[in-house]
């Protein structure tokens, strides 16, 4: 029972740098940066970025789609693997992610430049270079390497927490090798699907520095505006205004995914 | 099945470190362009020894990350026991609470707090607001969630009449948390310990936002110098950085491996009379 | 005595070199109720999965009518199991979980809809067809579990354990449906269990099992009366084991008196284990017995008393309905039908002696060992 209090500090803690922070959010969105006053200004001058936030959107969507793909495979792989091996598997993924991904951006920059080190091997083969960089398709990659991890880390761990009876249930009544797949593992695995779509999107539709690298003025995104916002045009009310309109689209989503594994549990607890 | 993923896994594994690669390799380059090879050369390593800005701000971050890691795992693990014993919906509120930084784009997370910092500097009439203390309680906010998901775990593995029963051999309350409890739980708050650690260390999105000039950390100063044309001693600095990071993971795989080598022991030696 | 449907002939078994099951040889008959039985980490389960397909004999051939079946998949046997602890699929409701098999096989709906009716009716759950797995009971899952496996019609089932989660009423209601369901649908069951009292009232054959070696096979009667060795007559009820030596054919001498019995066919003056069941011995006043003792311990269990009797140093085990206090003098008689004669074994003097004994036997200590055991022995 006297347990409870020693979290009474976290609690403060977090209300005091979480909950107040949202809070201001809201204040800063609804005043004016001159005057102070309540405004809708700021919420109205949202709408001309809308084709930013649906560029964002869609394109954290195509990059957490890709992830899904190349990440289900090599998830399911590891988590056939061996314990030891799996141990180290696992932590090679992990690696990527600790070091900087500032420093890891740029070096996808030297890869794809026009001068850059691909373009440098297609002029050597003889080939014409490629526009690579400055282009949706950069940034995708960009988003894809960056928060692959992201995505296998969850799908692992759901696939291997399948207990393998289950498996052999299903071919003991009869699915071979892709039925057991499609009809078990693939089901099963919803929850590490939507988890791994999750962090996956979050990040990529509110990123600002993978797209100022490998995209152009054209696949500017709303992190990008965000940010410039409170760094160069300064004005912390209009940020505070697409921050929070981000906000809710993140929570929207995330909400909309829940709810495919959510249906389960509301069942089950029936 | 097994033959085609395990080729698509070794392809995507080089997709994961080609990045890599390509810096390991600029670290050793004479040239100042990363996209040409020119010759080998130690003198970006020697440089960054030398270098009297980078090498202070890594110890910035490293200061800031041990800091706010051990805050964080203090604090994280307290909150843990106690959200551990709640129940109903007052657990549900904690965990919603620890759900916010993890759930929010880093970017909201940043600015929020940018603007609670810059608010009450108003208020209190402190000129620059940005320092030390901001980056430090940023740190410790973002960090607080990762403690508390290793540590939650590994007390629901917990036996919980393990405390009960060392009271009744006599401990008091504390002594049976410092003398029980916390051995057992151990694992989950190193490893929680370890992720805040790096979570801090690497950290630049909150960090951007929060930090003033008067304390840099690396990943800042990173990003203000590609603005401008790039020193290879950062890339000297990446895969030093990288081998330290490698090391305090095959730490991290170590004490996780004993870990579940203690608990599956018994297992295994029945399973093999079988 | 009906058709042969499943052999193992010479199976062996290795897990990183060490041997789990040593030449099995066996088979099994259409429509039979069998029951491997035996302690934790005897093979029986590695048995059970080598005809289901799951593992492949180090060496040998697992024969299904005839024909060699060793590397058929288990997808593509006409076998089915109900596992330890179920397996059911949490992600589909009950419906759908029996209804897997039949889809498999593209089943029109409509009589995928009948059998699954009829298969619930079977094991009397009907009206459960949209409930979640988690919502069931141990008992309904076991249902559950028992319908998925019937519904695709195997021509034998396998069951592993299924009863070892329920507890002891739901398990005896259990034991008395699963036997009827097998009566009714006439296919072949192979049962595994380490419960000798679950083996003895379902079975009719029991094949009992230890360090991956077949111990004896036979009707349950059979096994409890002429057991072949010191672990079978131990495993199987309570006895008292004795060396005694073989004097004449049914002539044994052991305590130093001989007794005239049933059993012949050994070597003149051979060393045999004799047992005596606890249930079998004749209590009469001390002066009129055969043998005579004191007793040293008395522990009531419902229907009858245990009670230990020393004789000459060594201390049998007596079930008696008539109470006899610590310290009385009280004599036995042994009719030859009681007396059983075994030939001497690598279990000789392992078992049924009851100097150590204590009042819970050791029951309650190995069905718990055992539960533990054989869970982690399906995870390998």
């Amino acid at each position: 029972m006297k347990n409870k209090l020693s979290s009474g500090p976290y609690l403060v803690w977090m209300t005091l740098f979480t909950v107040v922070p949202l809070v201001i959010v809201v204040y800063y969105a609804f005043t004016d940066s001159v005057t102070g006053r309540f405004t809708l200004g700021n919420v109205e001058t949202v709408k001309n970025y809308i084709p930013i936030f649906l560029r964002s959107v869609w394109l954290a969507l195509v990059s957490s789609l890709i992830c899904l793909l190349l990440g289900y495979p090599v998830a399911w792989r590891i988590a056939q693997a061996g314990p030891k091996s799996q141990r180290l598997l696992y932590m090679l993924v992990m690696l990527p992610m600790c070091i900087s991904f500032l420093l890891r951006t740029l070096a996808w920059v030297a890869l794809l430049e026009d001068t850059g080190i691909i373009n440098g091997f297609f002029i050597k083969l003889g080939l014409p270079p490629l526009p690579l960089i400055r282009t949706n398709g950069a940034v995708i990659l960009g988003m894809v390497y960056n928060y692959l991890p992201y995505m296998i880390m969850p799908l692992y761990t759901v696939i291997m927490k399948i207990d393998r009876r289950l498996i052999e249930a299903a071919q003991d009544l009869g699915c071979g090798g892709a039925q057991v797949f499609a009809k078990v593992t693939l089901p099963l695995s919803v929850p590490g699907i939507i988890s791994g779509v999750t962090m996956v999107f979050v990040p990529a539709v509110s990123t600002f520095y993978i797209s100022q690298k490998l995209g152009n003025t054209g696949t500017t995104l709303i992190g990008d505006v965000i940010e410039s916002q409170f760094k160069t045009a300064y004005n912390p009310n209009l940020g505070a205004a697409l921050s929070l309109v981000l906000m809710i689209i993140v929570l929207a989503c995330t909400a909309l995914m829940n709810r495919f594994s959510g249906d389960d549990e509301s069942v089950a607890t029936v | 099945m097994k033959k085609t993923s395990s080729v698509f896994t070794v392809v995507i594994f080089a997709f994961l470190y080609v990045p890599m690669i390509v810096l390991a390799v600029a670290s050793f380059n004479t040239g100042t362009d990363i996209s040409v090879f020119k010759s080998f050369t130690l003198n970006n390593y020697r440089e960054l020894l030398r270098d009297n800005v980078l090498l202070p701000l890594l110890l910035n971050s490293v200061i800031v990350a041990v800091i706010s890691s051990l805050f964080a795992t203090v604090l994280g693990t307290a909150a843990a026991l106690g959200i551990h014993s709640m129940g109903g919906r007052m657990r549900r509120m904690t965990m919603a609470l620890t759900n916010i930084p993890l759930t929010n784009p880093e970017i909201v997370t940043g600015i929020s707090l940018a603007l609670v910092f810059v608010f009450v500097g108003q208020v209190m009439k402190i000129k620059s607001v940005m320092g030390f203390v901001t980056l430090l309680i940023a740190h410790i906010t973002f960090n607080l969630p990762y403690v508390i998901l290793s540590v939650l775990p590994k007390l629901r593995q917990m036996d919980d009449h393990l405390s009960e029963a060392a009271m009744d051999l006599g401990c008091t309350p504390s002594q049976a948390f410092f003398k029980v409890v916390l051995p057992e739980i151990m694992p989950g708050v190193i490893s929680g310990a370890l992720m805040a650690f790096t979570m801090s260390l690497d950290d630049f999105v909150i960090s951007y936002f929060v930090y003033g000039p008067g304390f840099v950390t690396l990943p800042v100063e990173i990003y203000n110098y590609t603005k401008k044309p790039l020193q290879p001693k950062i890339y000297a600095l990446f895969t030093f950085m990288f081998i330290i990071i490698l090391l305090a993971m095959i730490i991290m795989n170590i004490l996780q491996a004993r870990d579940s080598r203690r608990g599956s022991r018994s297992l295994r030696r029945r399973s093999t009379n079988a | 005595m009906s058709k042969e449907l499943i052999r193992l002939a010479d199976c062996c078994m290795a897990f990183d070199g060490e041997v789990v099951l040593n030449n099995i040889n066996l088979y099994i008959n259409d429509s039979e109720f069998l029951t491997l039985l035996g302690p934790s980490g005897c093979g029986k389960t590695t048995t059970l999965r080598i005809i289901g397909g799951f593992q492949k004999p180090t060496s040998g051939d697992v024969l299904f009518d005839g024909v060699r079946i060793n590397d058929v998949p288990p997808h593509k046997r006409q076998v089915n199991t109900v596992f330890q602890r179920y397996a059911l699929f949490p992600h589909l409701d009950v419906y759908d979980n029996i209804a897997f098999g039949l889809r498999l096989k593209k089943l029109p709906e409509s009589e995928t809809a009948s059998r699954v009716r009829d298969m619930l009716a079977l094991v009397g759950m009907k009206g459960f067809e949209e409930r979640k797995i988690d919502s069931l009971s141990g008992g309904q899952m076991q249902r559950i579990a028992i319908a998925r496996a019937l519904v695709n019609r195997p021509k034998v089932l396998l069951l592993d354990e299924p009863l070892g989660a329920l507890d002891l009423r739901l398990r005896k209601d259990m034991q008395n449906e699963l036997k009827r369901i097998q009566q009714q649908m006439g296919i072949t069951f192979i049962y595994v269990t380490h419960d000798q009292e679950e083996a003895l009232t379902m079975s009719d054959t029991i094949v009992v099992m230890d360090h991956g070696r077949i111990q004896q096979i036979g009707k349950p009667e059979d096994i409890y009366n002429e057991p072949k060795n010191a672990f079978v007559a131990d495993f199987i009820g309570e006895s008292n084991i004795l060396d005694g030596v073989m004097r004449a054919d049914r002539l044994v001498e052991f305590l130093g008196r001989r007794f005239p019995c049933v059993d012949f066919g050994f070597d003149k003056d051979e060393p045999v284990d004799v047992v005596i069941r606890p249930e079998d011995i004749d209590i009469v006043a001390a002066d009129s017995g055969h043998l005579c003792g004191s007793v040293t311990s008395v522990t009531f269990k419902g229907v009858h008393y245990d009670i230990i009797v020393d004789f000459h140093g060594f201390k049998w085990l007596i079930q008696t309905t008539d109470y006899h206090p610590v310290g009385a003098n009280i004599g036995i008689r042994l009719e030859p039908e009681d007396i059983h004669i075994m030939k001497k074994s690598e279990y000789s003097g392992m078992f049924g002696d009851y100097s150590s004994y204590s009042a819970e036997y050791d029951e309650i200590g190995d069905a718990e060992a055992d539960a533990a055991g054989e869970e982690s022995e399906n995870e390998e």
